[in-house]
């Protein structure tokens, strides 16, 4: 008995549960500093609250796009739209909840709640993701993105007494749901899509959406049906954003149509390309530019006018140097890697590299694919032992 | 009356359209990228009109000289900002597109975004809130309720479609253009230079920006901010799709189309709520019936 369960937990690669337990230790650490502290002490900590809440929501809605740009290798713009579902419609069942069932129970307010933004948001995801996956690359991020705006102005001028109008909608009876333990909650949550993002990707329809990912005609010959697929991660990825949405709207206590722009979309689609479009990059960049974002708003006078001038530099400075070809050696001499190689690790250790070769357990989170947007497929001949074929850079 | 009086206002606001979105079609037929910039690239025409004014004085020389002063100055600042947003989208051309030549599309997809928000955070830090813009009013003509700015802004998106299109198809470089979108390798071993022609590409583009945001001012509320752009941009960008992104003739029907439905729409109260979203869902039926767009060419893919 003991053997066994000693193996079970020797089996566990703990590497992949990391990022879970980093999360958990470091919110259960906060989460009790911050219910221990009381009067002034607590209400000092009200800031940092309120940070770890903006991160929590933050790194759902990069971890859920990551499925789709990331793994699915489709561009969606329209993040924002599926929140602003789950935000409205999570709202409108709170309100129901609170004034005409007169339900105070915070635990049923948050189930429900949730439950309804999520499904919602998935069935906006499916009716979008089916006609809308006829097409791809470049026209799919169209659709997405009209799709977002659309939604905007039907929550805008939908009947004022459920949606709010074009005031926004204001939760009922707000504090009755204590918000001040929110982000404990938020976390829960992020815990929650990690674990099923995750999962997702490691089984076998994750792996029929990356195969679709690195190439679509042959994930169709190999008998993967690609509609399927592409939907279910279309609406997985929106049922989350959904919950994302529910969650900022029992933190904020209000939602308002405008704030779900095409921005909106647009900042989390860089977050998660900043993170390098796998999970763990995501959560780490959600929770690097949320604290950027609050530093640079914090600061006061100069700086803070300076916020998105230093946001659009990194963004471009970064993209240009993790993608510019002229770069390309300088980056392979230069990354991560070998600078911690050249400190740590002196010595080169081939057996362990060659182990490394054939994982098969481990689903690359990277894209290396120059074709995420485009259909024409580019035979890339970079590498440096392709001389013999040549130049066929051309894309016929 | 009315109906024929937003038909002609329609046409007119789908001629901006149309401008707009023939930059948009150009730089993706050609470089084979969406340039999310090219709606702060209006933006930045119209504050080049106020800093023109501003810097000069020009803007109050209404008093001082009259309508045809006033006009003069107006058609001159139009000049400064096509000059200032050519030479910025060169500029942007060649710092932000240029090194990711022949590297993913999604990462010039992400620089675009980038440029467009550093162009709007420029832009704020120039002066906060929103800026009028002394752009005189034209008059109104007498006939509807149309002004002679209406008038101006559909005489003009007539002569630039007319010359562009003369341009693309009958001057060596317009031909070096149609070479390139249809295979960049092989246009390249018939001598034409890649890299200048998507220079030019996206210095007309800019100029048809610029045009189009001194025609926006004219005929709309004359505020500029910085997101003033963004709207449009992505208008036109819906236009650019719907008729066909890639084909010239496309955008401006595509533009002309969506300048008209949003104005018949305004015939109507609850239409005009809802004209953003008419737009966008005919965007989507049109994708759904004609994935190429109106005007586009279908693109077979190949393994």
């Amino acid at each position: 008995m003991m053997k066994k369960v000693l193996s079970t937990f020797k089996s566990i690669k703990w590497k992949h549960y990391s990022v879970y337990l980093i999360i958990a230790v470091a919110v259960a650490i906060l989460g009790y500093l911050s219910l221990s502290l009381d009067g002034k002490a607590s209400r000092a900590f009200d800031t940092y609250r309120s940070l770890l809440g903006d991160m929590s929501i933050w790194i759902i809605l990069a971890v859920s796009l990551s499925l789709v740009v990331g793994f699915l290798g489709e561009l969606s713009l329209g993040h924002a739209g599926f929140m602003s579902v789950g935000a409205y419609l999570g709202a409108v069942i709170t309100n129901v909840l609170i004034a005409n069932l007169k339900i105070e129970n915070t635990f049923v307010i948050i189930v429900v709640s949730v439950f309804v933004g999520g499904v919602s948001a998935a069935a906006c995801g499916f009716i979008v993701g089916l006609p809308a996956l006829r097409l791809k690359g470049d026209y799919l991020a169209i659709v997405t993105l009209a799709f977002g705006e659309i939604v905007r102005v039907i929550f805008k001028n939908a009947n004022p007494n459920i949606f709010g109008g074009a005031g926004g909608l204001q939760l009922k009876n707000y504090f009755t749901i204590d918000r001040k333990y929110f982000f404990i909650i938020g976390f829960l949550f992020v815990i929650l899509t990690i674990a099923v993002i995750q999962n997702t990707i490691r089984s076998k329809h994750g792996r029929a959406i990356t195969a679709i990912r690195d190439n679509e005609i042959a994930a169709k010959a190999t008998g993967i049906n690609v509609t399927k697929y592409k939907l279910m991660g279309f609406v997985i990825s929106a049922a989350f954003a959904g919950i994302a949405g529910v969650l900022m709207t029992l933190k904020d206590g209000t939602v308002l149509y405008s704030k779900f722009d095409y921005n909106y979309s647009i900042e989390i689609l860089v977050i998660v390309v900043l993170g390098g479009m796998g999970i763990n990059g995501s959560v780490i960049a959600a929770v690097f530019i949320s604290l950027l974002n609050w530093k640079l708003t914090d600061m006061n006078g100069s700086l803070s006018d300076y916020k998105n001038l230093i946001y659009a530099l990194i963004l471009i400075l970064l993209i240009i140097y993790r993608n510019a070809p002229a770069l390309k050696g300088f980056r392979e001499k230069y990354n991560f890697r070998t600078l911690w190689a050249m400190v740590f690790k002196p010595k080169h250790n081939p057996a362990k590299d060659k182990g490394d070769a054939v994982r098969w357990d481990v689903v690359p989170t990277k894209i290396e694919m120059n074709e995420v947007l485009s259909t024409d497929v580019v035979i890339d001949s970079t590498g440096d032992n392709s001389a013999d074929i040549g130049e066929r850079g051309g894309n016929k | 009356m009315e109906f024929l009086e937003k038909l002609i206002l329609g046409i007119s606001d789908g001629g901006i359209y149309a401008m707009i979105a023939l930059g948009y079609t150009m730089v993706y037929g050609i470089a084979k990228m969406l340039n999310f910039a090219h709606g702060d690239v209006i933006m930045v025409g119209g504050y080049s009109i106020l800093i023109f004014f501003n810097t000069t004085g020009l803007g109050f020389a209404y008093e001082a000289t009259g309508i045809r002063g006033t006009i003069f100055a107006s058609l001159i600042a139009l000049v400064v900002s096509v000059i200032v947003c050519t030479l910025l989208g060169i500029v942007i051309e060649k710092l932000a597109y240029k090194p990711l030549r022949g590297s993913s599309p999604l990462a010039v997809l992400i620089t675009a975004i980038g440029v467009s928000m550093l162009l709007q955070s420029i832009a704020q830090l120039y002066r906060k809130g929103s800026n009028a813009v002394p752009i005189y009013q034209f008059k109104p003509t007498g006939i509807f309720d149309i002004t002679m700015a209406t008038v101006f802004t559909l005489g003009m998106s007539i002569v630039v479609m007319f010359s562009l299109t003369m341009f693309v198809k009958r001057s060596k470089t317009g031909r070096a253009m149609i070479a390139v979108s249809e295979d960049k390798g092989a246009a390249q071993l018939m001598g034409i230079n890649v890299n200048n022609i998507i220079m030019i590409t996206f210095a007309i583009g800019s100029a048809l920006a610029a045009l189009a945001g001194f025609c926006s001012l004219a005929t709309g509320s004359s505020f500029v901010q910085p997101g003033y752009g963004s709207m449009p941009g992505i208008k036109a960008f819906t236009a650019a799709v719907i008729g066909g992104i890639g084909s010239i003739p496309g955008a401006m029907l595509g533009g002309i189309l969506l300048g008209i439905i949003e104005n018949l729409c305004m015939l109507n109260d609850t239409l005009a709520n809802y004209k953003d979203a008419i737009e966008f869902s005919i965007l989507i039926i049109v994708l759904l019936i004609k994935p190429a767009g109106l005007l586009g060419k279908k693109r077979r893919e190949k393994v």
